[in-house]
């Protein structure tokens, strides 16, 4: 769905920031893992490329209200922050596919970096009301920088903040954690959403100990996407199929959401050599 | 009453001159949630190749001042999957589709369109010669008048007389009109104009080139005049051949630039990620931009601007007198 959408509040939590818009037909379909993709810049601005960000949450206010939580980053992102309330913003979403729930009610880790942390919060509560048991492990620079501290303690059955500084919680990395979370929460399934680099250990740690990971890839989402729509081809990583084949996915149509232990973490920009349409090894000229 | 969008690519008939450009629309599929394909004047694909390809690595586009760089390395499935998935779901979508051809030598070309001759549901061809050519240091087939025709008569050779064969060519050549009218002389049927503009941007973060590629292609709004431009010398050196003009259309008024220009149909890319419903609404925009200036129809307003000044066509000329009611009665049954 492609929106007209009214902002109704920009406010600062912590380092980051949040934006409240009305627009019920994408709070209507939305699914947790799914992102917006919002256009920047006003109608006649320079600015072309769209700005994705993972929903952190929707309600029923006022017909359909959609949030997302953004680090200010660029200057788009900065003209995001400067949006009052009855501004509107066109804004495209839901987009991607959402995070797959066990169909029992098991125990869920769910591991969040930054501001990716925002989209677990709406996982928690599909979880929840599947009679999951909802265990966080959040993390980041500083505090400043640790998204939902306090609603995790509030709302998980037992959270873990770690930052680098040591400002909350533990001193250290969400990967450091890990593995006593894991046999503390005794968790069947891992979710994560956060820099990639934590998407990447959180997946390997997760394999190590057998447990089946998903993770939301919305930084390299923004880091790589135009569009966000699936036309552009531009945040394709290396992913392993079903039938064993690399192939290059959009992060943007074939995920945000992924099997953590499917992504090619350490090809992440290159085409490896075996995936499908590789150039040839001996294949001298490439395209520009 | 409002202006007839009817327009001819050559043989083929357009309910109107709004097309997706090449790699922009993707397989169609993703585009289709928010366009009628159908309802688009016409569909082109990614340039499509004998084999899968993966292209390059990532980053592969950088933002920048009204548009965006990217270096992609044509992406895609190869000609036998999408003949076995995309064309039929074009096909079923009621799209009128243009397949772009691409390749790193002549044969690829060759195989491709051998593919598609008897595929019905080409309503046209887009040959991309700003591929890079193995066989000549990698230089695309699009600097040279010569490899652009080679590539031009090995396209139209293979596809059936009644579907035309568009030559799709970049504007970062000295002299465009040559390269054009060695496409035309290959048997070209029309020509599409512009693909994009080599450009870079280095990242003043990591201190090295934005894209995985250095270089890429700029595109958006940001390249509309050379497009404007590319199509006006084109159009004024082979008006009989029919234009694709194409280069950061993200208005009605900014198609109807090209069609003034001389281009018969536009296609509309780096805006569809932008604004992935703009299609329709620059249908609506450009039919709107017609009526207020008394065209009454498309086909009326192309190459315009080439026409001396002081030259007003009839219909433009009844809407100037301040009358409106004095619009001759012939010119109404013309419409
Ligand atoms: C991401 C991307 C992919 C493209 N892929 C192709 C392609 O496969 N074949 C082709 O002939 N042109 C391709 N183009 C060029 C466009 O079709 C078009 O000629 C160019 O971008 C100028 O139009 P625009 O400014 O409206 O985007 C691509 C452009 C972009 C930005």
């Amino acid at each position: 769905m492609q929106v007209s959408g009214t902002v109704l509040t920009v406010r600062e939590v912590g380092g980051y920031h949040a934006l409240t818009l009305v627009a019920p037909a994408i709070a209507e379909r939305f699914r947790p893992g799914q992102f917006v993709a919002v256009a920047v810049g006003g109608e006649h601005t320079g600015r072309l490329l769209r700005r994705c960000f993972a929903v952190y949450e929707v309600k029923s206010d006022y017909g359909g209200t959609v949030e997302f939580v953004f680090a200010d980053r660029d200057p788009g992102t900065a003209w995001l922050t400067g949006r009052r309330s009855r501004d509107t913003l066109d804004v495209v979403g839901p987009l991607g596919r959402p995070f797959r729930l066990p169909r029992d009610p098991v125990s869920c880790l769910l591991v969040g970096g930054g501001p990716g942390g925002a989209a677990l919060f709406s996982l928690a509560d599909a979880l929840h009301r599947r009679g999951c048991q909802v265990h966080f492990v959040l993390g980041g620079p500083d505090a400043a920088h640790v998204f939902g501290a306090r609603s995790a303690q509030r709302i998980g059955d037992s959270a873990t903040v770690v930052t680098t500084d040591g400002s909350v919680g533990s001193r250290g990395e969400v990967a450091g954690v890990l593995p006593q979370a894991l046999a503390d929460s005794r968790a069947d399934v891992v979710y994560a959403c956060g820099p990639t680099e934590t998407l990447r250990q959180v997946s390997q740690v997760s394999s190590d100990y057998g447990i089946p990971v998903q993770v939301c890839l919305e930084e390299f989402l923004q880091a790589n996407g135009a569009c966000g729509t699936g036309l552009c081809l531009t945040c394709v990583l290396p992913v392993i199929g079903d039938d064993g084949v690399t192939r290059m996915l959009r992060a943007c149509a074939d995920g945000p959401v992924l099997r953590g232990e499917r992504v090619r973490w350490s090809d992440l920009g290159t085409i490896p050599l075996e995936a499908l349409g590789a150039p040839r090894a001996l294949h001298v000229m490439e395209d520009s | 009453m409002s202006a007839s969008l009817i327009t001819r690519l050559g043989p083929v008939e357009l309910p109107n001159p709004v097309l997706t450009a090449s790699g922009c629309g993707g397989t169609g599929r993703d585009l289709a949630q928010f366009a009628d394909l159908s309802r688009l004047g016409g569909f082109i694909t990614p340039s499509v190749l004998p084999q899968p390809r993966a292209g390059r690595p990532t980053p592969r586009m950088a933002e920048t001042p009204g548009g965006m760089v990217s270096a992609m390395g044509l992406p895609g499935p190869g000609i036998d999957t999408f003949l076995r998935r995309d064309l039929p779901f074009l096909a079923e979508q009621g799209a009128r589709t243009i397949v772009s051809v691409g390749g790193n030598s002549v044969a690829d070309y060759a195989e491709v369109a051998r593919r598609l001759r008897d595929e019905t549901a080409v309503c046209a061809v887009e040959v991309n010669v700003a591929c890079p050519n193995a066989e000549d240091r990698g230089l695309v087939f699009a600097s040279r008048p010569s490899a652009a025709a080679d590539v031009v008569r090995a396209v139209r050779t293979h596809i059936r007389p009644g579907v035309p064969v568009f030559a799709k060519l970049s504007p970062d050549v000295s002299d465009l009109v040559t390269i054009a009218l060695a496409c035309a002389d290959a048997g070209a049927d029309g020509l599409s104009l512009i693909n994009t503009v080599l450009g870079m941007a280095i990242d003043t973060t990591t201190l090295r080139p934005a894209l995985s590629g250095v270089s890429g292609g700029l595109s958006g709004p940001a390249i509309r005049p050379i497009a404007v431009r590319s199509v006006y010398q084109v159009h004024a050196a082979l008006p009989q051949l029919p234009i694709i003009g194409m280069g950061g259309i993200a208005t009605g008024l900014d198609a109807l630039e090209f069609i003034l220009a001389g281009a018969s149909a536009v296609a509309v890319g780096t805006t569809l990620f932008h604004d992935p419903s703009a299609a329709a609404r620059i249908v609506r925009e450009l039919e709107e931009a017609l009526t207020a200036r008394g065209i009454g129809r498309l086909a009326d307003a192309v190459g315009l601007a080439h026409r001396p000044y002081g030259f007003v066509p009839p219909q433009v000329h009844a809407l100037s007198t301040t009358e409106p009611n004095h619009e001759p009665k012939t010119e109404e049954r013309a419409q």
